[in-house]
């Protein structure tokens, strides 16, 4: 038996065992009645997401359907992830064009430094984050692929209005 | 033999009066009707409070529940049901075999066999005699309800025994300790239903609660709660659920189990609640009797009264099932002490002395000439009040359910901490 145990005086309001089973009965019930559902059903309803969600790059491309991406290899460069792969081509016309331009969104960290330094605006991120694949390899996006995506493009931040108005 | 070898058609005949009990084979047709609509029913309606189970919890706890199967969720039982048939059956190679595979049919029989002698209707004056609505008219139905739903003890027990397992034995134990001690709390309870009704059939008992006016929820209202708080420990369902305490002894008593026999020991549970239920309905809440009605009352009734009356047992079945989930998404577990201190301490003296009281009462009633009615049903009604009020304010104070901490008096804490005191002086003493 311990000793020196404190013990405590209680009100009746606090004991009754009785009067805490209906008030949490009544509670209970309020809420089974009237529940508030905060769920969001994902498939059917989506949280809207913010203009400057940086997601799934896209590839834009110009009026007849070629990328707009000029292979100068800034995007390579300043990706901190180091995960984007390009080769440079060039056409007979001496227009420099990828060859290869792949982006590996599984090693992406989608921090969007390729859109901000890409003097083309060319490559962007996207408004979009349902990507699944079955293997790693899928993951890495071909300059085809990067063209297909058809979600809206990321919106940067704008020093000169900073809260996107 | 022979007799019962006649044609049918002329046996189908209407029979002369329709109070009096059909021919065998009227007899014999409606009750294998109503076996197997009964029947049917009764798993569907297991199967489906799995589902009302599920979505009454989400609603009280602010979620949607189950809504991906079929239209808002209306499938899972179904879906349950197939994912429980594919899934592996794991025989663990520690296990009593015999007694692994016997418990969850053990556990299941029990719900399903008292069901078949609780009246769930009116009886039905057909063209071919009296239909009762009872699949076994048992003249012992009520003694018979006992007998049966302590077996489901049998069950869990040799679940946790069969299951070599010593989260599986620990629950199987406080379940026999449990069903055990509030199996005599019930009996006891129950015992002011006979006096009153002076009959062991269920049908007699909803009827003398019809003549009364007055259902025994009223005129037994003591007996009500300590049978309600019994048969929510025997069903082992929350705040006595001790048996499968999750946080406690990982799932309890079916620890060892998988797929099929899992699914078995849940339909049983489930099973147990709607039977429960039922005998809640039937004893305290005047069965199938129409409130405010006197036509159900005498003998067989046509089709459309029975119709009715079946449906308001339904819902009074439904009604309890619903506040067994209510009561178990609101409250915590008993501790195992509180449980059984609740159990012996209180239940059964309340129990016992509520006996003395009812008999006496219906005695002294009885010699003063007071008709079975309103008026004594009153009398009843108003000592229950009294009864009640005195309990609840006597021993309501953090008696009933102890508190975590040690209730102790004053002159018990002052004689403690005396020992302390010349405990500390000694050792004083010694260390000089």
């Amino acid at each position: 038996m311990a000793i020196n145990v404190k013990v405590v005086e209680r009100p009746l309001e606090e004991t009754s065992y009785v009067r805490a089973t209906l008030t949490g009965l009544g509670k209970t019930f309020k809420h089974l009645i009237d529940p508030h559902k905060v769920t969001t059903q994902y498939p059917e309803e989506r949280e809207s997401i913010s203009p400057r969600w940086r997601g799934t790059h896209r590839m834009l491309t110009t009026e007849d359907g070629k990328a707009k991406c000029v292979a100068c290899g800034l995007c390579p460069t300043v990706c901190p992830a180091n995960c984007i792969k390009l080769v440079p081509g060039e056409d007979e016309q001496g227009n420099r064009y990828p060859l290869v331009f792949e982006i590996d969104e599984f090693r992406c960290i989608f921090c969007g430094y390729c859109q901000e330094v890409c003097p083309e605006e060319a490559i962007h991120l996207g408004r979009h984050y349902e990507n699944s694949e079955y293997s790693r390899e899928g993951f890495v996006y071909d300059l085809e692929r990067l063209m297909a995506q058809t979600h809206p493009v990321c919106e940067m931040w704008d020093p000169a209005d900073p809260k996107g108005e | 033999m022979s007799a019962l070898m006649l044609d049918l058609p002329a046996l189908l005949q209407v029979a002369a009066d329709p109070q009096q009990q059909p021919n065998f084979w009227p007899w014999f047709i409606a009750t294998a009707v109503k076996l197997l609509v009964f029947f049917t029913l009764y798993m569907v309606v297991v199967a489906y409070s799995t589902l009302a189970e599920r979505k009454i919890s989400a609603w009280i706890q602010g979620r949607h529940g189950p809504n991906r199967v079929g239209p808002r969720g209306y499938f899972q039982p179904l879906a349950d049901g197939v994912k429980n048939f594919m899934k592996e059956e794991t025989l663990p190679p520690h296990v009593n075999k015999a007694l692994f595979l016997l418990a969850p049919a053990l556990a299941f029989m029990p719900a399903m066999v008292t069901w078949a002698v609780i009246p769930f209707g009116a009886s039905w004056a057909s063209p071919w005699g009296r239909i009762d609505m009872v699949l076994a008219d048992l003249p012992v139905g009520f003694l018979f309800t006992l007998a049966i739903s302590s077996l489901g003890v049998y069950g869990i027990v040799l679940a946790g025994w069969g299951s070599n397992n010593k989260y599986a034995l620990l629950g199987g134990l406080r379940s026999s300790a449990q069903m055990v001690s509030y199996e005599i709390a019930m009996g006891m309870s129950l015992i002011p239903v006979l006096l009153l009704a002076g009959n062991v059939t269920l049908r007699t008992i909803v009827n003398q609660q019809a003549e009364m006016h007055m259902w025994n929820v009223l005129t037994l209202s003591i007996a009500f709660v300590t049978f309600l708080i019994s048969a929510f420990a025997e069903t082992n369902r929350l705040p006595f659920d001790l048996p499968e305490a999750e946080s406690e002894l990982v799932a309890g008593y079916h620890t060892e189990y998988s797929a099929m026999k899992f699914s078995l020991f849940m339909i049983a549970e489930y099973a147990n609640m709607v039977t429960q239920s039922a005998m809640i309905a039937t004893l305290f809440f005047g069965g199938w009797d129409i409130p405010f009605m006197t036509a159900d009352n005498t003998g067989a009734v046509s089709g459309l009264l029975v119709l009715l009356s079946v449906l308001i047992m339904v819902a009074k079945i439904f009604f309890f099932v619903f506040f067994y989930m209510w009561i178990r998404w609101t409250l915590p577990r008993f501790r195992y002490d509180q449980l059984m201190s609740l159990g012996w301490k209180f239940l059964l003296p309340i129990a016992l002395a509520y006996i003395v009281v009812v008999a006496s009462l219906t005695l002294g009633l009885d010699a003063m000439g007071i008709k079975r009615g309103f008026v004594f049903g009153g009398i009843f009604l108003a000592v229950n009040a009294v009864i009640l009020f005195t309990l609840f304010s006597l021993f309501d104070r953090g008696r009933v359910v102890s508190p975590a901490y040690g209730r102790l008096s004053e002159d018990e804490v002052a004689r403690l901490r005396a020992v302390t005191a010349a405990r500390a002086n000694l050792s004083t003493q010694a260390g000089d």
